[in-house]
């Protein structure tokens, strides 16, 4: 007889909220016409609140479920925080942006809470396939919300290569971890654990690890595995690039130190060589690419893959250290990021008309309040105290110092040094400059101003108090070693 | 009460806040109160904290509160955290009272101006700089209001930009104040790597133990903090750049020069009080630095025409007199300067900004004269201002200045003779300025003669609160009388550890020489010099009434027997022109040597050389970043190779 294995719907309740939430929406769509669009992003909103807080539970759980396949512990709890900011972010700057589009559509919503489940699955993933899954269902989701505008072809253009681009990064990462599974006999992370602390090195489990890196460096844009990114960022509509640059990264990059930290760690003299070479050409690659960009979500997608160079620093570093300086970076940036992205949906207008570099000229002008807005962002991006950015770039880069590689700090902080002309031209247009003969008025929302406001609010807080949050960082990667 | 500390900052901050985003479409009366109460606010807290602290034990009176630990990393701790002793509060009080004083002030007088908005926006972010600075715990929180003042009086000092001597000399004061910061900032990192902590009272408390007295390293660190302090306060050699500061609006210079930023410097060495006992040589050297700035300036101010001038080189002059203080020992007398200083400097600034008010903004006082009935409040409370300074009993200024005469006798009868002498100077010039703005004959122009008038209220009731200031703010000090020495007695506990220092030191001198040390005061003494100060005050007026009242022709006849000195002080001993020629223009020519030669050649190579590069590296994007998929994909593949084949090859 087989034995029923013990069933913790609790474990992976939050990710199971999205999903109802997301049928629920789904359901509605079908009834409501008029405004189908608001109450869509209410149920979301609603739905992630419960997720919310039905994801307290999990910090002190620490209790694996589903006979193991699913971690239920801090690590897990700390980012399925993280990804419901981001999607509750998201959420709120998106509904603004699809009245102003025209595009009536309630689906975008059940994309985006599926996408948000998949994130959820992919960082409490404790098995390799359960990784996969997730990892696919946020992709899925994705392709469709990057090409969902109906009336911008580069919309459309930018999913497909996603799409393409994604399958064959997901066939990487698949075949590698069938070398893994033929090596080691199992997929899940503590068998894969014991089998490496054995001393077993075989050439195909080698293999096998390196296939998963790319998979991962893929999806966070880590070069040379980037070059999807700008054309990306820059097709998908701006609320759905926010979310990508966002969730997807952080969601892969949780799964990334979990496999890597839980069952590699016996091998990390060798990956994390790569991933110093990785960290280093991403953090040059990124900040000089960004130097020379004139659209402004171009110029963020290239920062976005400048700043996979910092996290990766962090990785590299290792430890708790590293590790929780990491996760502390994750949430600054999806504070910043979002609130940057939110900033450049609004300004973009209809048809994403307005999303030059030069059409922020003279906003300080115009709108002095939302100028000082994306100001915070722009300071956070580039490390200035007292911001969320600063604190990041320092705690990740104190603890690479310490582990000694002071050598790949000094590129750091140099090419940081380089970010602070991109970021600060955005800054200058906004001041100095007089802005556009004629104007046209902005149309806020109450949803955009409410995110806005999270999003520069948390920036500042957790840059002027951050001592609670690195702390907590430091807690949640403790399941790890 | 005392936890709510870290408010009295805050309050200034939202004022800033209010008026700066949120604040365009108010109206003036809004925006200049929204100002004025952030810092009144700031004051009645002040006030409420020194009444707890007052009723606390006199050894006792010294709390930290922090409020919070910003950053923890390995041996770097950024504690949030303020340090309420009787020090910090004295200059809290001093900072917040003036400085919403000046506020007020300012409603009335920048009526009408263009920028109102940002003008109060400035004033308050300069006063929460100011009080982050005496407020603050340690030398780095410390060293953010010190760069915070600097970069407000920059901004303040330049207010006018369209004009170009203000755009300059706003520079001018950032770039000098430069110079000193870098001498602060590298005593703060000796300090940080000689202790390993930034904390004032752990710097403190270790100090004695771990250094030894008169060391190279001690005196090294309070020699590079005191030029911190020279350039902030305006000293030998970096006082240049506060007679140009006056081109800011009226209250700004009061507020630079009364209650904010050149107080830091005096503040700043009171604060390190214990490391300078430990250095005698950096204390002669403050000394001397003091006692010289203060006769150097005053002479001066002998010699100028322009109303502001006067009072900017007595300003520099009055500051010698509290690092003279400082250097004799006396670090609550330099103190109790500051605090009569800010009372009757505030005054005079805020009154000749009353007088250029009523004069259209006529600076020169050879064209004005006889505006006593005119401008009668303005009159009265420069009137009261003047005797102040000059030391007249029982103004507030004589006794804080009688007290630091008698501690430079004390210590070296060389520093009284400066001091003494500087006096007499400065009340000379002081009743000149008086004598010719109010009295004699009238040498107004007739244009600016139409339009005078008296200041309205909102201007002249804050110069009657500042001259009853200056009227009375010395009682807190009297000397002699046991008992009477309020701020004495209430400052005492904070520098009691370096007086220790001091008179273990003297004692040990003293022995040797077997002449046993008295630390006592000796009253005869005390009242003999005091005395002599009140004479040489009287002494000067009379001079000043005989040259300008009585004898209106007297000054021309001396000017043309003493020509050569005279033109020699008139032009400022051409030290702005020898910085010029020495520092500017030879780096100016070095400059232009570079350019031609070096700047042409490498940078231009380097420059064109990145420029070449950035094309090149987009053009290199481009062909890459083709947009076509099947690139992308074999960059992947081109990665995956790589990673692959270092990980089986290896």
């Amino acid at each position: 007889m087989i034995p029923i294995p013990a069933i913790n719907l609790g474990s992976i309740l939050p990710a199971l909220i999205l999903c109802a939430a997301g049928l629920v929406v789904l359901a509605v769509g079908l009834f409501v016409r008029r405004g189908a669009v608001t109450v869509a992003a209410l149920i979301s909103l609603v739905g992630i609140v419960l997720a919310f807080m039905t994801n307290s539970p999990l910090r002190a759980l620490n209790a694996e479920a589903f006979s193991g396949l699913v971690a239920a512990d801090s690590f897990c709890w700390f980012l399925n925080i993280l990804i419901l900011i981001a999607v509750g972010l998201t959420v709120l700057i998106s509904a603004k942006y699809l009245a102003d589009e025209g595009m009536a559509l309630p689906e975008y919503f059940v994309l985006l809470l599926f996408c948000a489940a998949g994130m959820m699955f992919m960082v409490s993933g404790n098995h390799i396939l359960v990784i996969f899954i997730g990892l696919e269902t946020l992709s899925i989701s994705v392709y469709v919300l990057a090409g969902i505008h109906p009336a911008i072809p580069r919309s459309q253009e930018s999913a497909l290569k996603y799409l393409l681009l994604g399958a064959f990064s997901s066939g990487l990462f698949l075949y590698g971890a069938a070398l893994l599974y033929g090596s080691a006999g199992s997929l899940a992370l503590p068998a894969l654990a014991k089998y490496f602390q054995a001393g077993s090195t075989s050439l195909m489990a080698k293999a096998g690890m390196g296939l998963l890196l790319i998979g991962f460096g893929f999806k966070v844009a880590a070069v040379p595995f980037h070059m999807w990114t700008p054309d990306v960022y820059e097709g998908a509509p701006t609320p759905i690039t926010a979310f990508m640059s966002v969730g997807v990264k952080a969601a892969a990059f949780a799964a990334f130190v979990r496999v890597f930290f839980d069952s590699l760690a016996a091998l990390q003299v060798n990956w994390s060589q790569i991933l110093w070479v990785l960290a280093l050409v991403t953090m040059i690659l990124g900040n000089l690419a960004a130097l020379v960009q004139d659209n402004i979500k171009r110029m963020l997608a290239y920062s976005s893959i400048a700043h996979a160079g910092y996290i990766l620093v962090g990785m590299v570093a290792g430890h708790t250290e590293g590790t929780s300086a990491l996760l502390y970076y994750l949430l600054a940036y999806t504070f910043t990021n979002m609130g940057a992205f939110g900033v450049v949906a609004l300004v973009g207008r209809k048809g994403e008309a307005n999303n030059m570099i030069d059409d922020y000229r003279g906003l300080a002008k115009l709108h002095p309040l939302l100028a000082v807005t994306m100001a915070i962002f722009l300071f956070s991006l580039a490390g200035v105290p007292p911001t969320a950015g600063f604190v990041g770039k320092f705690t990740i880069f104190s603890a690479a110092v310490k582990e000694g590689y002071v050598g790949l700090v000094i590129v750091g902080v140099l090419t940081s040094a380089i970010s602070v002309y991109y970021y600060f031209r955005v800054v200058m247009k906004m001041y100095m400059e007089a802005p556009a003969t004629e104007p046209q008025a902005l149309h806020f929302g109450p949803a955009v101003v409410v995110g806005l406001l999270i999003a520069a609010v948390g920036v500042l807080y957790i840059g002027i108090f951050p001592i609670t949050y690195l702390d907590l960082a430091a807690k949640s990667v403790m399941p790890l070693f | 009460m005392i936890d709510l500390v870290w408010l009295i900052p805050v309050f200034p901050v939202i004022g800033f806040l209010i008026n700066g985003l949120i604040g365009r479409g108010f109206p003036e009366r809004v925006i200049g109160w929204i100002g004025s109460l952030s810092v009144g606010t700031s004051f009645v807290l002040a006030i409420l904290i020194f009444s707890e602290l007052l009723g606390m034990d006199a050894g006792s009176r010294s709390r930290e509160v922090v409020v919070y630990t910003w950053m923890l990393s390995g041996k770097l701790n950024v504690p949030i955290g303020f340090l309420v002793d009787p020090l910090s509060m004295v200059m809290m009080l001093v900072v917040s009272g003036v400085g919403f004083i000046i506020h007020v002030y300012s409603i009335g007088y920048m009526h009408g101006e263009l920028g109102f908005r940002r003008f109060f926006a400035y004033l308050n972010l300069f006063v929460f700089s100011m009080l982050m600075l005496v407020a603050a715990n340690n030398f780095l929180l410390m060293f953010v209001g010190w760069e915070g003042v600097g970069l407000c009086s920059y901004l303040l000092i330049g207010y006018y930009y369209e004009k170009k001597s203000a755009s300059d000399a706003g520079k001018k004061a950032f770039v000098v104040n430069r110079i000193g910061d870098f001498g602060f900032l590298l005593g703060m990192f000796l300090i940080f790597t000689t202790f390993g902590t930034f904390s004032f009272t752990e710097v403190f408390a270790a100090a004695p133990g771990k250094l030894p007295a008169g060391g190279l390293l001690i005196t090294g660190i309070t020699l590079l903090l005191f030029v911190g302090a020279t350039g902030k306060s305006a000293q030998l050699p970096l006082y240049t750049w506060l007679p140009d500061a006056m081109e800011g609006p009226t209250p700004v210079s009061a507020l630079i020069h009364a209650a904010t930023m050149v107080t830091a410097g005096v503040y700043m060495v009171s604060r390190c009080s214990v490391l300078y006992a430990m250095a005698p040589v950096s204390m002669t050297v403050v000394a001397v630095i003091g006692g010289a700035t203060a006769f150097y300036a005053a002479t001066i101010g002998i010699t100028q025409f322009d109303i502001k001038r006067v009072l900017a080189y007595s300003t520099i002059s009055q500051l010698g007199y509290m690092f003279m203080a400082c250097g004799v020992g006396a670090f609550a007398s330099g103190i109790f300067h500051l605090m009569t200083h800010a009372f009757f400097k505030a005054l005079l600034f805020l009154a000749a900004g009353s007088v250029m008010h009523a004069l259209s903004g006529e600076l020169d006082m050879r064209n004005m004269g006889a505006l006593r009935k005119k401008v009668p409040y303005t009159h009265m409370t420069y009137l009261f201002g003047t005797l102040a300074i000059a030391g007249i009993i029982p103004f507030a200024g004589f006794f804080s200045k009688d007290e630091i005469l008698f501690y430079s006798f004390e210590r070296h009868v060389g520093f009284w003779i400066l001091g003494a002498v500087a006096a007499l100077m400065t009340s000379f010039y002081m009743f000149r300025s008086v004598f010719l703005t109010f009295y004699g004959e009238s040498r107004v122009t007739p244009e600016a003669a139409r339009h005078l008038h008296e200041s309205p209220p909102i201007m002249t009731v804050p110069l009657m609160i500042l001259a009853f200031l200056s009227l009375v703010g010395g009682l807190v000090g009297i000397p002699i009388f046991e008992g009477l020495n309020r701020i004495g007695d209430f400052l005492k506990p904070v520098f009691a550890p370096a007086q220790a220092i001091i008179n273990g030191a003297a004692q040990q001198a003293h022995a040797a020489v077997s002449h046993g040390a008295e630390a006592h005061h000796n009253v005869g003494l005390e009242l003999l010099l005091m005395g002599v100060s009140l004479a040489v005050a009287i002494a000067g007026l009379l001079l000043a009434r005989r040259m300008y009242i009585t004898e209106p022709s007297r000054p021309d006849k001396i000017i043309e027997e003493w020509k050569g000195v005279h033109t020699l002080v008139y032009n400022k001993y051409w030290v702005d022109e020898l910085y010029d020629f020495l520092f500017v223009n030879s780096i100016v020519n070095f400059s232009r040597f570079l350019w031609k030669r070096f700047d042409d050649l490498v940078i231009d190579g380097i420059v064109n050389g990145v420029a070449e590069v950035t094309r090149w590296f987009g053009a290199g994007l481009r062909r890459v970043q083709s947009g076509l998929v099947k690139d992308y994909a074999l960059s992947i593949l081109f990665g995956v190779l790589l990673v692959v084949a270092y990980l089986v090859l290896r």
